[in-house]
């Protein structure tokens, strides 16, 4: 069976990272699973753990009055969901609903935010892995407003 | 072997509109064969044909069917103004005028042996499904082969049940996304660059193939550059106002290019320092 520390070691996010960090994360990890239609949270909602997506897909959702809600982006194995526990006021920005059945390792952002207090090399690893990511997502965005379809 | 051009290669050739389907609420596909009961025509996969719409005007509309179907030439075409919504309503029995085919085509040479990565962007996949058809036609000649596909939504996805059926092919990867998805649709949300994180590429041995708007291909192309293939192994299908297709009138010219006649197929290294410079 793999532990919980092999799976966190394993997902492309943690890749490289150090076996001593991996250790302290562990104690922030669980495993966790969402069947299809499952709300894994809502905008609004305090933002207290983010996932290691390992398999099925996760869509994030946005609606707006007088309009159907729309998904913006999926989420597959291999990808991290969510950000919002990293950052003040930690309240989660969308919708996350599981689109077929999803199996996760899901990490406690207090405790990991108290780690990195602690520890501010583990800080920086998990910062810079974010910050990746964010620069990804917010390129991606840009080219999704663009809108380079449209009938111009 | 394309086609020998009519002696004059501004005379059109008559050909019969055979069916028309419609692919997107925007989008039909024209099937044409010619009046007289001659070859259809062969072409290369990329290439494209300059259509007559008798009364409104031409239009240059890239062949979209299998180059092993020598007998009619497909055309997938988007309703957008005056005379493609002409070209689009033609009825059954129509007479068409068909000049062509006219440009280079994509490097299926240069791909042989090796992975073939097609990436498509909306109506862009229309100029890439000969390519999908000759790879698989030709299956041992070819390495692995990837189709990345985005769409504005799920609406706008062209050729759905030929996606699923390619998907279901050996040493195939197809892998489709939509910009913005509505709360029924099961698949993948993200921009075209999105699929590359979960594509399976050994950029070594691959050639890639980009077809789709301007921006795509900037976005796409260095995508492709950043997972480790040269430049010099990324296509880019580029696309001007074409007038005469044969390189006469200058109306398509693109820094010291003609898209007609030089293109519209061109390496990713031979276009950059053009797509990087403004108002061009």
């Amino acid at each position: 069976m793999e532990t919980l520390e092999r799976v966190i070691a394993d997902h492309p996010f943690f890749s490289g990272l150090e076996s001593y960090y991996t250790g302290l994360l562990v104690g922030c990890a669980a495993n966790v699973r969402f069947h299809p239609g499952t709300y894994i949270f809502k905008e609004g909602e305090e933002a207290n753990e983010f996932y290691l997506l390992r398999s099925g897909r996760v869509a994030l959702e946005l609606f707006a009055p007088q309009h159907k809600p729309i998904v913006v982006e999926t989420l597959e194995d291999g990808d991290i969901l969510g950000w919002s526990w990293l950052l003040p006021p930690y309240v989660w920005k969308f919708h996350a609903h599981a689109v077929e059945d999803t199996r996760a390792i899901s990490l406690d952002g207090k405790c990991l935010r108290t780690k990195c207090e602690q520890n501010h090399d583990l800080g920086y690893e998990i910062l810079k892995r974010f910050a990746q990511i964010m620069e990804r997502r917010l390129e991606a965005t840009r080219l999704q407003l663009l809108d380079v379809y449209a009938i111009k | 072997m394309a086609t020998a051009v009519t002696t004059d290669p501004m005379l059109p050739r008559p050909y019969l509109v055979q069916a028309v389907s419609k692919e997107t609420p925007d989008t039909f596909t024209l099937k044409l064969a010619p009046e007289e009961k001659a070859n259809g025509g062969s072409f290369r996969p990329g290439q494209f044909s300059m259509l007559w719409v008798f009364g409104v005007g031409e239009l240059p509309i890239s062949i979209s069917g299998n180059p092993a179907d020598h007998k009619q030439l497909l055309y997938t075409v988007r309703s957008v103004g005056q005379a493609t919504n002409a070209l689009v309503t033609q009825r059954v029995g129509a007479g068409v005028g068909v000049r062509g085919p006219y440009g280079t085509g994509w490097p299926m040479d240069a791909a042989r042996g090796r992975d073939v990565i097609v990436v498509a962007g909306g109506i862009g996949l229309a100029p890439l499904r000969p390519v999908i058809y000759e790879v698989l036609h030709h299956r041992e000649d070819f390495g692995r082969l990837v189709v990345l596909y985005g769409a504005r939504s799920p609406h706008d996805l062209l050729y759905r049940q030929e996606l699923a059926a390619w998907a279901r092919q050996r040493e195939t990867q197809v892998l489709v996304t939509v910009d913005y998805g509505g709360m029924s649709w099961r698949g993948h949300v993200g921009v075209v660059t999105t699929l590359f994180k979960y594509a399976r590429l050994k950029p070594a041995q691959s050639v890639a193939m980009v077809c789709g708007p301007e921006i795509m291909m900037r976005f796409v192309a260095r995508e492709l550059i950043s997972h480790g293939l040269s430049r010099n192994d990324v296509y880019l299908s580029m696309e001007r106002n074409m007038k005469c297709a044969v390189g006469f009138c200058g109306h398509c010219q693109y820094g010291p290019h003609f898209i007609c006649k030089d293109g519209p197929v061109f390496p990713y290294e031979k276009m950059r320092p053009l797509l990087e410079k403004y108002e061009l």
